[in-house]
């Protein structure tokens, strides 16, 4: 395998007061360079896994290794080296994308300079130029779901996880960012991509784990599970290993 | 540097654009020291220019009921109005609710006749006394001037009042006294010229405020209310700044913030900065009123002190005081309702703990202990020593210091509890 983005070994972790585990001994290996979707139902534990590898949530068992670095040390400067889009608007909505992009460049560690830069070329591919000075309470499901993609990979993180970045959106603004995450991808970003739109994780992903009840029940390329489980579609494949009882 | 401009910016353009709590932060604490002070300025100028109406009902036939009521308008109270003698005490009581008067006095038909009797009475005992000799004549004490007052009078100005009157009752009765035992020893009236120096030229009472820059300038209810009201004003940036850390914390761009390289501590101390000049805006802005606005709406302007610095230093202080208090509300709250409700109503208890409501003086002595605890206290005293006694920095320094400490204990809560919950 080519040099690792990220490597989790043996990592469990339930909530306070919680007596099950939410995951359950995970093992993953992405690689650099890859485009690696996680897949579950509802309720699997796939938001809970991606706050853990953000740092949101702290974890005591297992390891998190981020380009070699342990995250479990609370090492600040770890992150710059990730984006991370989250399933909610995670901006100031009464700021504008360009004030947005200003104060979070700037958190993330650029200068002036670099923001200035970095967010007029984002803003023109995320195709906001025209309203970059307008709040974003004003803005559409889509928009903003850019602005969110946008904002997440300002400071042109080595690796991205994104959790459902297209939840909600129409089939136009869907397009945009899967395409922009195409490019994104070619130009070095690992991808970590959580959703339960599958026929988006098919266009994108390289390989996929999915995730239920805390564990992890496949992890490979596409193609390999489905010749290997003979389906014909990833939705088979996941009703095949999650079942179809409702999750809710 | 350039993280905390970024921030410092950001919070700023966020700030610009809760209109609602721009409100609350400059136009209501505007509102509420024009209206407070408007109301105190009425007030004092009721009381120390006696301009309550005084209904008098003079039964007397007599003269010197005439002189009683000229000596109650000496006295200062100038507003009165002459009702008929007829009339009876519900009369009277219903004029008075008519009128919206406050007070009205009944002087009794036998007022002239009993106080003559009395001064007669008095001056031959006193010659008698004397080792003059002459027959001691018997009198008896007439009935009494009857004071009818509203309730809604404060019993202070209920008491200055009965003082009026009772200074004016002793002219008449004096005058009388004197005019008898003059006329007794000589069989000629007493001369007028002897009379006034005797019932009138009375030594004054020079009332001096006492302040440490020598100034005897005469605090008014501006001085008192512009310092207190600000001081309000600058602790109720809690309904902002506090709902807006809980808004921040609930918010999708509190997970961003925590994602990134950096510590979320540069955000509070940004809201710090930010609310801080806030604070200080409010002090221009009010003072700049009390200064410049006041005299045009007919209210006392206000004096600045003209120890301009110790001025900022203490505005500074309090500014800091009342932004720890917000942060800290709005760290420990769960929601913006909980900062909003909690953050303030413990202001207003702090307010009235503090001596903003009720003057400190007059707080029960159960209540000293607790008044100590309140920022809004000391905040408030280091004001009166710039505003009122005229005092320098090392006079500020002894109030402010406890406005330090009280902030310096709210950081470390506040601190305490982010690194609680994890946030730092």
């Amino acid at each position: 395998m080519d040099k690792l983005a990220l490597q989790i070994e043996h990592l469990s972790f339930s909530y306070p007061g919680q007596v099950t585990n939410c995951l359950s001994d995970i093992n993953l290996n992405i690689a650099e360079g890859e485009k690696f979707g996680l897949l579950g139902p509802n309720g699997a534990g796939k938001t809970t896994l991606m706050s853990i590898l953000t740092g949101l949530l702290p974890f005591q068992n297992g390891s998190i290794k981020l380009f070699g670095n342990e995250i479990k040390n609370k090492n600040k400067s770890l992150n710059k080296l990730f984006g991370f889009v989250p399933q909610d608007f995670s901006f100031y909505q009464e700021l504008s994308p360009k004030e947005n992009m200003e104060f979070f460049g700037a958190w993330a560690g650029l200068t002036r300079v670099e923001i200035k830069k970095r967010s007029e070329e984002l803003l023109e591919i995320i195709g906001l130029t025209d309203v970059r000075n307008k709040p974003v309470a004003q803005f559409s499901g889509g928009m903003k779901r850019r602005v969110n993609l946008a904002i997440g990979v300002i400071h042109r993180p080595r690796i991205l996880f994104l959790d459902e970045p297209t939840v909600g959106v129409d089939v136009q603004s869907r397009t945009a960012i899967i395409s922009y995450l195409k490019e994104l991808n070619a130009s070095g970003t690992t991808l970590v991509y959580s959703s339960h739109q599958l026929n988006e994780a098919e266009l994108l992903c390289d390989r996929i784990a999915m995730i239920d009840e805390g564990k992890i029940v496949a992890n490979d390329t596409l193609s390999n599970l489905l010749s290997l489980h003979n389906e014909k579609g990833l939705e088979g494949l996941f009703l095949k290993f999650t079942g179809k009882t409702f999750r809710d | 540097m350039y993280k905390l401009w970024a921030t410092f910016i950001k919070d700023l353009r966020v700030l610009s654009r809760d209109r609602v709590g721009l409100t609350l932060m400059f136009v209501m604490p505007i509102i509420l020291v024009i209206v407070i002070t408007s109301l105190q300025a009425s007030t004092f100028e009721l009381v120390n220019e006696n301009k309550i109406q005084l209904i008098v009902c003079n039964k007397d036939a007599g003269e010197l009921g005439k002189q009683f009521i000229h000596g109650i308008f000496n006295a200062g109270l100038s507003n009165i109005a002459d009702v008929s003698k007829e009339l009876t005490q519900d009369q009277v009581s219903n004029i008075m609710h008519e009128k919206d008067a406050l007070i009205a006095i009944i002087i009794p038909v036998d007022f002239s006749s009993k106080i003559l009797e009395k001064a007669t009475g008095v001056s031959s005992k006193a010659l008698t006394n004397m080792g003059v000799e002459g027959a001691v004549s018997e009198y008896t004490i007439g009935e009494s001037v009857t004071l009818f007052y509203n309730p809604v009078l404060q019993k202070s100005y209920l008491q200055s009042i009965n003082g009026a009157l009772l200074s004016a009752l002793q002219l008449v009765e004096s005058k009388q006294i004197l005019n008898s035992i003059y006329f007794s020893l000589n069989e000629t009236k007493i001369p007028e010229a002897l009379e006034q120096d005797i019932l009138t030229n009375r030594i004054k009472i020079n009332e001096i405020p006492v302040s440490k820059n020598g100034s005897k300038s005469i605090p008014n209810a501006t001085q008192h209310n512009i310092p207190a009201w600000t001081i309000f004003a600058m602790f109720f940036v809690v309904t902002s700044l506090g709902s807006n850390v809980v808004k921040e914390k609930l918010s999708g761009s509190f997970v961003r913030l925590k994602t990134l390289p950096t510590n979320y501590l540069l955000s509070l101390l940004s809201k710090q900065i930010t609310y801080i000049a806030v604070c200080l805006l409010q002090v221009v802005v009010i003072f700049s009123i009390g200064v410049g606005v006041f005299p045009l709406i007919g209210l006392p302007a206000l004096n600045l002190p003209s120890d301009l610095f110790s001025l900022f230093i203490v505005s500074l202080c309090c500014g800091w005081c009342a932004v720890s208090y917000a942060i800290c509300i709005g760290v420990f709250a769960q929601s913006q309702e909980q900062a909003n409700g909690f953050g303030a109503v413990s202001i207003v208890i702090l307010a009235a703990l503090g001596g903003i409501l009720v003057p400190s003086f007059a707080m029960p002595n159960s209540f000293h202990m607790l008044m100590q605890l309140s920022p809004l206290h000391w905040c408030l005293e280091s004001y009166y020593e710039l505003f009122l006694e005229g005092g320098a920095f090392s006079d500020v320094f002894k109030n402010i210091f406890p406005v330090i400490c009280i902030t310096l204990v709210i950081q470390i809560l506040t601190l305490i509890k982010l690194k609680k919950i994890q946030i730092i």
